[in-house]
C-alpha cells in the first residue's frame, strides 16, 4: 500500500470527491423549487450527505497532496481542467425526472463502488466508504423508487423518464472505464477493478428500469473526459462561476 | 413574525357554548381538532397557521438564493440544512392547519393565486453573503419573539408545532449571528457587507411584527382566544431591546439616528418603520413579490406531472395488490 504513487492516489481521491461535490451542488439547486415539499426535503438531505462526503474525500486528498490545501481550497480554487468528476454528475438538472434519473444512475454506481471501497487496503478510504455507504444505500432506494413511480406513472411521466434515460445513458459508461489511475489503485488493493462493478450495476439498474417500464437505449457509445479532466462539458464552468464566486472575488477572506 | 394582520372572524355561535369554550381557554386547556370550537376561532386559525406555513415555504427562497454561492463547504451545508428546516416547518404547520379541515393543496392554491398571504419580510432581496447572516440573526430572531409565546397557544396542534419549530429557530438565529460575527471581524469589505445588510434588513425586520394593534378589536378577540399572545408593539419593543446590544457587540450601527435608551421604560426609543412601504409590500409591491410568487407558481406548475405520475403509480400498485389477493 505504501508503494502507491501519491499523485495517483490524489487523483483518485479527487475523482471521488469531485463527483460528490458537483452532484451535491446540482441537487442543492433544487432547494425551494421541488414539485412537492417532501421531495424538497429529501433532495436537500441527499445534497447534504454528498457535501459531507466531499469534505471527507477532498480533505483527505489535500492531506495526501501535502501542499497544505484544504477541502475548501480544492473545491473553490481549482479551475475546470483540474476537476475529476464524471460527466454525468455535471449535467444540468433539467426537469425533476432528469434529475432523478441522473441521481439513480450515479447512486447505483456509487453504491457498488463504496461497498467495494469498504474493503480498501487504505484504512482511511475504507472508513470514509463505510460512513458513506449507509447514506448512499438510502439515496439509491429513494431515487430508484422515484424512477419506478414516474416511469410507471402516467403516459406523460413515462415519456419524460424515457427521454431522461435516453439523454443520460451515454454518460454511464465513463464510470466503468478504467485508466492508469484506476489500474494503480486496483493493483494496490485500494479500489476495485471498475469493470468488476458492472455486473452488479447492470442487475440493479436493469431490475429498476424494468419495473419502471423503461427501455435502455441500444447504442454502446459513451461520453468520456470528465474523470480524466481532459474535456468536461461546457456546463461545469458555469457551475463553478457560482460555486466559487465569493472565494474568487474576496481572496483570503475567512467566512 | 410570520403571521401579520390576521383578522379574527366575528363569531355567531351559541352563547352558552362560547362561554364554556372561553372557560376552557382561560383555564389553560388545549383545544384539540375534534373539540367543539367557534366558527370564528377555526377560520382565524386557518388563516394564521396557513399564513405562517406559507411564510416558511416562501421564506426558503431568499436564503435558497445563496446556497449555490456559499463560500465554504461547511457554510453551504449549514445553509442548506437551515432552508431544509424551514421546509420542515412548513410541513408541520400545514399538518396543523389540516386538522382544521383545509388541505395542504387547497392552501397552496390560495397562496399561489394571492388569496392567502405570507410574511412581508420575504419580499426583500438577499444581495450579499452577509444577508445570510442578517436573515438568520434578525428575521429568525423576530420570528422567535413571536413563536416562543405561541408555544402556549390554545390550539393543541399549533402549540405542538411551535414547540418543534422554536428549537430549530433558535439554532438558526445563532448561526446567522455567527455569520455576522465572521463578517464584522473580517476584511473591510466583509465588514461593509455586514453593515449594508443591517441597513437593508433593520426596518423590514421591525415590520415583521405588523403595525401597532393597541386598539384593534380583532387583536383583542385573538388574544382572548390565546391565538395571539402579545401585542405587536410589545414584541417589537422586545426585539429592539434584544437586538441593539447584539449589533453593538458586532460593532455595527443600527440605521436609526433616534435610537436612545429610555431609562424610565427600561427599553429603547426607536423610529417606526415606514408603514406606507409595509402596506405596499403587503399589496404586492415589494421588491421581490413578483419573483417570489412566480417561483412558487413555477415549482407547482412544473411539478404537476410529477405529482400526477406518482399518484397514478400508487393507484396502479394498490389495484395490482388487490388483484393479487
Ligand atoms: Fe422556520
Ligand atoms: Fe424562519
Ligand atoms: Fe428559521
Amino acid at each position: 500500500m505504501a508503494s502507491v504513487d501519491q499523485t495517483q492516489l490524489f487523483e483518485f481521491l479527487c475523482r471521488m470527491g469531485d463527483n460528490t461535490l458537483v452532484l451535491g451542488h446540482r441537487v442543492s439547486e433544487w432547494c425551494g423549487h421541488a414539485p412537492v415539499l417532501e421531495e424538497d426535503i429529501a433532495l436537500a438531505n441527499t445534497a447534504l450527505d454528498l457535501i459531507g462526503q466531499t469534505q471527507m474525500w477532498l480533505g483527505y486528498a489535500g492531506d495526501v497532496e501535502g501542499k497544505g490545501r484544504t477541502a475548501d481550497d480544492l473545491a473553490m480554487l481549482r479551475d475546470v481542467w483540474d476537476f475529476r468528476n464524471v460527466l454525468l454528475v455535471e449535467q444540468p438538472n433539467g426537469d425533476f425526472g432528469q434529475t432523478m434519473m441522473r441521481q439513480f444512475l450515479f447512486d447505483a454506481w456509487h453504491l457498488a463502488m463504496l461497498k467495494a471501497l469498504t474493503a480498501s487496503s487504505n484504512e482511511q478510504i475504507a472508513a470514509i466508504a463505510a460512513k458513506s455507504v449507509k447514506e448512499v444505500q438510502y439515496h439509491v432506494e429513494r431515487s430508484g423508487d422515484t424512477v419506478i413511480g414516474l416511469g410507471d406513472g402516467t403516459s406523460e411521466s413515462h415519456k419524460r423518464m424515457q427521454d431522461a434515460l435516453n439523454l443520460l445513458w451515454p454518460y454511464v459508461g465513463e464510470m466503468f472505464v478504467a485508466d492508469a489511475v484506476d489500474d494503480a489503485m486496483a493493483q494496490a488493493g485500494i479500489a476495485p477493478d471498475l469493470a468488476s462493478l458492472r455486473a452488479e450495476f447492470d442487475a440493479h439498474v436493469g431490475g429498476v428500469l424494468a419495473e419502471a417500464t423503461l427501455t435502455i437505449p441500444d447504442g454502446k457509445f459513451t461520453h468520456k473526459g470528465g474523470k480524466s479532466g481532459f474535456q468536461h462539458s461546457e456546463h461545469l464552468g458555469h457551475l463553478l462561476t457560482q460555486m466559487q464566486w465569493l472565494q474568487r472575488a474576496y481572496p483570503g477572506a475567512t467566512w | 413574525m410570520y403571521a401579520q394582520m390576521i383578522k379574527s372572524e366575528a363569531t355567531q355561535d351559541d352563547p352558552e357554548k362560547l362561554a364554556a369554550f372561553q372557560a376552557r381557554i382561560d383555564a389553560g386547556e388545549k383545544i384539540e381538532p375534534k373539540d367543539w370550537m367557534p366558527v370564528g376561532y377555526r377560520k382565524t386559525l386557518i388563516r394564521q397557521i396557513g399564513q405562517h406555513a406559507h411564510s416558511e415555504i416562501v421564506g426558503q427562497l431568499p436564503e435558497g438564493n445563496w446556497i449555490t454561492r456559499a463560500p465554504t463547504l461547511e457554510r453551504k451545508a449549514i445553509l442548506l440544512a437551515k432552508v431544509q428546516d424551514e421546509a420542515g416547518h412548513g410541513l408541520y404547520l400545514y399538518c396543523a392547519a389540516e386538522t382544521l379541515g383545509v388541505s395542504r393543496d387547497e392552501m397552496t392554491e390560495m397562496l399561489l393565486d394571492g388569496r392567502m398571504k405570507y410574511s412581508s419580510i420575504f419580499n426583500y432581496p438577499t444581495l450579499t453573503w452577509a444577508d445570510m447572516g442578517a436573515v438568520g440573526w434578525l428575521v429568525d430572531g423576530a420570528a422567535i419573539m413571536n413563536q416562543v409565546p405561541l408555544q402556549r397557544t390554545s390550539f393543541g396542534p399549533y402549540s405542538r408545532a411551535m414547540i418543534r419549530v422554536c428549537k430549530e429557530e433558535s439554532f438558526h438565529q445563532r448561526q446567522g449571528y455567527d455569520i455576522m460575527m465572521k463578517m464584522a471581524q473580517g476584511t473591510p469589505e466583509q465588514k461593509a457587507m455586514a453593515q449594508n445588510a443591517l441597513n437593508r434588513f433593520w426596518y423590514p425586520s421591525l415590520m415583521m411584527f405588523g403595525p401597532s394593534d393597541k386598539d384593534s378589536v380583532h387583536s383583542a378577540q385573538s388574544m382572548a382566544w390565546k391565538i395571539k399572545m402579545n401585542t405587536n408593539d410589545e414584541l417589537r419593543q422586545k426585539f429592539v431591546d434584544q437586538t441593539v446590544p447584539q449589533a453593538e457587540y458586532l460593532g455595527l450601527t443600527v440605521p436609526d439616528d433616534t435610537l436612545t435608551w429610555n431609562e424610565e421604560k427600561g427599553g429603547y426609543d426607536f423610529a417606526e418603520p415606514d408603514w406606507d412601504e409595509f402596506f405596499e409590500v403587503i399589496q404586492g409591491n415589494g421588491p421581490c413579490n413578483t419573483e417570489r410568487l412566480a417561483a412558487r407558481n413555477k415549482a407547482w406548475d412544473d411539478g404537476k406531472w410529477v405529482r400526477d405520475g406518482l399518484l397514478a403509480h400508487a393507484e396502479k400498485r394498490s389495484i395490482r395488490k388487490v388483484a393479487a389477493e
